[in-house]
């Protein structure tokens, strides 16, 4: 139990969080490398699951994409991306970081959408709104807690792989554990672990928040509840 | 593009290369022998812990909200954080990596199992119990073969992802293929970090086709061999041999993804999708 408490010791010192390897460092890169991935796959993945679900084609792709991502190993691709054309450094974490947030982003607005009442789209064409219309005013707002989910499961999942960019020279807070083992400071390694832990949380805590608050919010308010 | 010529590939430090698959046919043999065994026995470890977790959950329905909420926590801590944290207690083992592994089986087949068997229809269960089937009895000749295909479903799922998760484990010197991933990338051995990676990723088709040609070879009446089974002809049996080929195909689909999005503690709709599509096939 030494090792739990100098890790606490660890965290709870000042001169750690200082500094350009300090935890305050760490933690901006790790946010940084995080968004920019979930930004990028959301603009790539959301049109494309959105789509595919409206139109209500290509149901193979989008369950596939999703399983094919979990049988290929993340840290094969980190490695694989960093030894080849792409060189180590942090595009390569980004690029292999938003190939993984794509799958499940595709995957769940595609089921969202599809799992949309066939019986409210009817209803609405019938009132006659266009196919814009019924993707907007229908569709979106009711596929809104699926895409949400989507949403989560790439951010939790990208928090995780972006530690392990740590193994291929990355920044973010992965690389005190790596580090840590490195030198054998196990204070580090479990300080840093217990951070990332804690950030994975976070995201995922913030995440259920706002997906119990945006679906209310989106809801149009001349619609009777 | 000559990338298979033969020859000196390894002193061209090519990506694919014969030569390399030979000379080291033993590390590569034997990185692929722990890989398996990590997974067989994460699999095996976290069915034999779900199993009466599952059982016992549904005796006492108050913990199921306690339980997923602890698993939801659990299956959120990154896997590399997961190994760092148990070193303190196991140190640089195969079983700090096994514990880890572990937990996350544990996670999906816990959710995957106690979906598939709520997800049985009360009419069948209310059948059963009309017929005088005790609970044992229930649970055995009309819950569990209902709730089969979500069982395997998650065990496809669980086994899938601790097959890439497996390779993590390098940090610590016991990933299977991910040691000769992690040792390529710091001599920059190109042809060993895609063998080991091509060979974890068919590692994980092959398990995945495995399991399919289990759960074909367990659940006859799915796919029209009537009476295949003599033993199983309760209510439930003849209730799921109606459900039609293409119906079935689709609700395996409606399955995994229920068991995916289960994975990711989306409690809700999950068992709602569940239950509509066993309800819309046993119709």
């Amino acid at each position: 139990m030494s090792t739990l408490t100098s890790a606490f010791d660890w965290l709870t010192t000042g001169a750690s969080w200082r500094g350009g390897e300090g935890i305050a460092t760490r933690l901006g890169q790790h946010l940084m490398l995080t968004g920019a991935s979930v930004g990028i796959a959301c603009a790539v993945a959301l049109p494309v699951g959105i789509g595919l679900g409206h139109v209500g084609r290509g149901g193979t792709l989008a369950i596939n994409i999703s399983n094919a991502g979990r049988a290929v190993p993340t840290f094969a691709v980190l490695v694989l991306l960093a030894i080849g054309p792409l060189g180590i450094g942090d595009t390569t974490t980004v690029v292999a970081l938003t190939l993984f947030a794509i799958a499940p982003l595709v995957t769940n607005s595609y089921i969202g959408m599809r799992e949309v009442d066939p019986g409210a789209k009817e209803a609405a064409r019938g009132m006659g709104m266009s196919g814009v219309q019924v993707l907007r005013r229908v569709e979106l707002p009711l596929a809104l807690p699926m895409i949400l989910l989507g949403l989560r499961l790439a951010a939790v999942q990208v928090v995780a792989t972006a530690t392990i960019a740590a193994l291929i020279g990355g920044g973010g807070l992965g690389r005190f554990v790596v580090d840590g083992l490195a030198n054998n400071h196990r204070d580090q390694v479990v300080g840093g672990a217990i951070l990332v832990a804690a950030l994975a949380l976070l995201v995922e805590g913030a995440l259920i928040a706002l997906s119990r608050l945006l679906p209310a919010a989106a809801r149009p308010a001349s619609c009777p509840r | 593009m000559a990338i298979v010529a033969s020859g000196n590939c390894l002193e061209r430090n090519a990506w694919i290369c014969g030569d390399y698959v030979e000379t080291r046919s033993d590390e590569l043999t034997a990185a692929l022998r722990e890989h398996i065994g990590l997974t067989v026995s994460a699999v095996l470890i976290g069915l034999a812990i779900a199993i009466p977790l599952v059982l016992l959950a549904r005796r006492w329905r108050f913990t199921v909200p306690w339980i997923g909420g602890l698993a939801s926590v659990l299956y959120t801590v990154p896997s590399l954080a997961f190994f760092a944290l148990l070193l303190p207690v196991t140190g640089l083992s195969a079983t700090t990596v096994r514990i880890g592994l572990v937990t996350y089986t544990l996670v999906i087949l816990f959710r995957g199992l106690l979906a598939g068997l709520d997800a049985v229809p009360a009419s069948a269960r209310d059948a059963a119990r009309g017929m005088g089937y005790g609970p044992v009895r229930l649970l055995l000749r009309v819950e569990l073969p209902l709730a089969l295909p979500a069982i395997i479903a998650a065990i496809r799922l669980a086994t899938v992802s601790t097959i890439a998760l497996v390779t993590v484990g390098a940090m610590i010197g016991h990933g299977g293929l991910g040691n000769l991933i992690y040792d390529g990338l710091t001599s920059t051995f190109k042809a060993e970090v895609l063998t080991s990676s091509v060979l974890c990723v068919a590692l994980a088709v092959v398990a995945d086709l495995l399991l399919v040609a289990l759960q074909w070879l367990v659940t006859p009446w799915r796919h029209g061999r009537r009476g295949g089974r003599r033993g199983r002809g309760g209510p439930a049996t003849r209730e799921q041999a109606a459900t039609r080929e293409q119906a079935a195909t689709r609700e395996q689909a409606a399955t995994e993804w229920a068991v995916a999005t289960h994975a990711a503690a989306e409690q809700s709709v999950s068992a709602r999708t569940v239950a509509a599509k066993t309800e819309g096939t046993t119709a």
